[in-house]
C-alpha cells in the first residue's frame, strides 16, 4: 500500500523539518515516505474506541526534587567551546534579519 | 575467540587494556570500532595497577557504542554532525562503570543516530558480521555487538530503542540485554525516541551481563524516568510457565530460525519449565505502532541539531539557510526520513489519525502483554525472523529494512524487559538468537533462566 506523497508535500515537510533538500532528494522522499506512511496507516483498522492513550511507561508520576539550585556538570567556559563560532563569551550565529 | 570477565580479573590492567587495543586493531577490516581511546584507557589502567582505582570490574575493558557520551575522544553518533564533537561531560552509565573500575578502550559504529537496523546508515562505513564478513552486523549497536564477539573486550555497552541491542546480539551469537525502560539512566546518550531508548549491554555469559546491569542499573536525578534500583541478581525460579508467541514462529519466519528457537524450547521443558502456545493477535500492528511514535519523537528531538551551539554548521550567511544546509548535510537519509514522517504525524489534521491513534494502540498492546502475564512467567520467540542478511540487500527498501524489526519492537513499545540469548547457528553457521521477554522488573529473572540453560548446555 502506497500513500500518495506529492513533490509539495516533501517541501512542506521539509520547510517543518528545517532540511534544505536537494532535488534528488525530493524524488527519492516522495516515493519513501509515501510507502512508509502506506504501510503504518494499517493502524486505522484497530478500533480504539474508549481506549486512553499511552505516552510513557514508566509507572511513575510527578517526580519531584528540591527548589534547589543544582550545580551545573559543565561550566560555561567548555560549553561555549563547543559552538561553531563565538566572540566576546557569546556564541554568534549568521544575521537574522 | 570470545572472552569473559572472569578472565581479565587479578591481571595488569596495562595488560588487559593492551591487549584488547591490539585485539581491536587487528581486526579493523570488520570496522566495529569508530576511535579508539589509548591514552586515556592506559591512564586509568595504570590507576588501576597502582591501586588508585578499584572496583568489581577493576581492570577489565569494553567498549561503548559512539552515542554515549564520553571524555578520551569524539562522540559522533556516526554522523557528520558531530563527526569532531568532544563531550564535556560522561554518560552516568560510562561514569557507573568507571566507578567500578572499568576502562573503555574506544567507541563501536552504528548506525547514525542509531536510525537503522544494520550499521549500513553510519556516516562512516558499515561494520561486518563477525561470522560472515559479507553480512551486516546488525543495528543499530552493530559495532558493540561485533566488537564482543570477536573478543577485543568481554562486555560493550549499547542502546535499544526498538531492537538496536537484542537483533545484533542474535546476529552475532553474544547476549544482549534491553532492560525493563528505565532501569538505566538516559543521560549523557545521545536522544533517539524517549519513551522507549533502554540503555543496555553485550556480554558473552549471562553471569556477565547481570554484573553490567548491576552496576549500571538504578535512579539518577538528572534521568526524572529512572526507577530506583530494583535489579538484583536472583536465583532462577523453578517449574516457570513460559509461553512462545504463535504470531513469531510462522512459516515467514526463515526455517533455520524456528529450529534454533524449538530446539532452545527442548532445553526449557528438559530443565523443568512448562512451555505452552500463546496469541497476541495484537502484534501484527506493533511495528505500524513503532514507526509512528517513535519517527514524531526522533522529529522532536533531532530539532536540537541546528549548527549553532555545537556540531557542524554549514557555511551561509543567512540563519534560516544555515539550519537547512546544516541538517542536509549532517543528517544521512534515514535521519531525514524519520523526522519528516515524524513532522507527517505530528501536523495539524493528521495528528489524531497517526499520532493519537498508535498511542492508543500501544495501551492495547501492553494490555494485551499484562493479561498473558496474569499466567506467564516468561514470553519466548526469536529475535529476528532471518539470521543476519547480506550488506546491501535491504539498503533501497527503508519498509523492508523496518521489517527486521517487527518481534523486538512490541516489548519496546511495552517498555518490558527482553533478552537475546545464543541459540546455536543455521546451516551456513549463522548465529540465531532466541528473545526471552518478561514482565517489567523481571530482568534479573529472564537472565538467571539463560543462565542455568547455559549451565545445562
Amino acid at each position: 500500500m502506497t500513500t500518495a506523497i506529492t513533490r509539495d508535500d516533501v517541501l512542506h515537510l521539509a520547510q517543518l523539518s528545517s532540511l534544505q533538500l536537494s532535488e534528488e532528494e525530493i524524488t527519492s522522499l516522495e516515493q519513501d515516505l509515501g510507502n512508509i506512511l502506506g504501510y503504518v496507516e494499517q493502524l486505522s483498522e484497530l478500533d480504539t474506541t474508549g481506549v486512553e492513550p499511552t505516552y510513557q511507561v514508566t509507572d511513575l508520576e510527578n517526580v519531584m526534587r528540591e527548589d534547589v539550585v543544582q550545580t551545573a556538570a559543565v561550566d560555561r567556559e567548555a560549553l561555549l567551546a563547543l559552538a561553531p563560532d563565538q566572540e566576546k563569551q557569546q556564541i554568534k550565529v549568521p544575521k537574522v534579519l | 575467540m570470545t572472552t569473559t570477565i572472569s578472565e581479565y580479573r587479578g591481571m595488569s590492567a596495562v595488560e588487559n587494556v593492551t591487549k584488547a587495543l591490539a585485539a581491536a586493531k587487528a581486526a579493523d577490516e570488520y570496522h566495529a570500532m569508530l576511535s579508539l581511546s589509548e591514552t586515556r584507557a592506559l591512564e586509568r589502567a595504570t590507576k588501576v595497577d597502582n591501586g588508585e582505582i578499584t572496583g568489581r570490574l577493576a581492570g577489565v575493558p569494553f567498549v561503548a557504542k559512539d552515542n554515549f557520551l564520553t571524555f578520551g575522544g569524539t562522540t559522533t553518533a556516526a554522523s557528520k554532525f558531530l563527526e569532531h564533537f568532544e563531550a564535556p561531560l560522561q554518560a552516568t552509565a560510562i561514569e557507573k562503570l568507571e566507578a567500578e573500575g572499568a576502562i573503555c578502550i574506544g567507541k563501536t559504529n552504528l548506525d547514525a543516530f542509531a536510525h537503522g537496523g544494520s550499521t549500513e546508515n553510519s556516516a562512516f562505513g558499515v561494520t561486518h558480521n563477525s561470522a560472515d564478513e559479507t553480512r551486516v552486523a546488525g543495528g543499530s549497536s552493530g559495532g558493540s555487538a561485533v566488537a564482543t564477539a570477536l573478543g577485543f573486550v568481554p562486555f560493550a555497552i549499547g542502546t535499544d530503542t526498538g531492537g538496536s541491542i537484542r537483533q545484533p546480539a542474535s546476529f552475532n551469537g553474544v547476549i544482549g540485554v534491553k532492560p525493563t525502560y528505565g532501569t538505566v539512566s538516559r543521560f549523557g546518550v545521545v536522544a533517539m525516541a524517549s519513551s522507549t531508548d533502554t540503555i543496555g549491554c553485550f556480554a558473552t555469559t549471562a553471569e556477565d551481563a547481570e554484573l553490567v546491569m548491576d552496576i549500571m542499573a538504578g535512579r539518577d536525578t538528572n534521568d526524572m524516568t529512572t526507577l530506583p534500583d530494583f535489579f538484583a541478581p536472583v536465583e532462577v525460579k523453578a517449574n516457570q510457565k513460559i509461553g512462545i508467541i504463535k504470531e513469531f514462529m510462522t512459516e515467514d519466519v526463515d526455517m533455520d530460525v524456528r529450529a534454533r528457537v524449538t530446539a532452545y524450547i527442548d532445553n526449557l521443558k528438559a530443565a523443568g519449565h512448562t512451555v505452552e502456545e500463546v496469541s497476541l493477535p495484537i502484534l501484527q500492528y506493533a511495528l505500524a505502532m513503532y514507526y509512528i511514535i517513535v519517527p514524531a519523537e526522533i522529529s522532536s528531538n533531532l530539532a536540537r541539531y541546528d549548527g549553532i551551539r555545537y556540531g557542524a554548521r554549514a557555511a551561509s550567511n543567512d540563519l534560516t539557510e544555515t539550519y537547512g544546509m546544516s541538517r542536509d548535510q549532517g543528517f544521512m537519509a534515514e535521519n531525514k526520513r524519520r523526522i519528516m514522517i515524524g513532522s507527517y504525524v505530528l501536523s495539524s489534521g493528521y495528528f489524531d489519525a497517526y499520532y493519537l491513534q498508535a498511542q492508543k494502540a500501544r495501551t492495547l498492546l501492553i494490555n494485551a502483554f499484562n493479561e498473558l502475564f496474569a499466567s506467564y512467567d516468561v514470553l519466548i520467540g526469536p529475535v529476528s525472523p532471518t539470521p543476519a542478511f547480506k550488506i546491501g540487500e535491504n539498503t533501497a527498501d527503508p519498509v523492508k529494512m523496518y521489517l527486521a524489526d517487527v518481534m523486538t519492537v512490541p516489548a519496546s513499545l511495552a517498555g518490558l524487559p527482553a533478552i537475546s540469548v545464543p541459540a546455536g547457528v543455521t546451516s551456513d553457521n549463522l548465529p540465531v538468537g532466541v528473545q526471552l521477554i518478561g514482565q517489567r522488573r523481571s530482568d534479573a529473572q529472564l537472565l538467571a533462566l539463560a543462565k542455568s540453560l547455559e549451565e545445562q548446555a
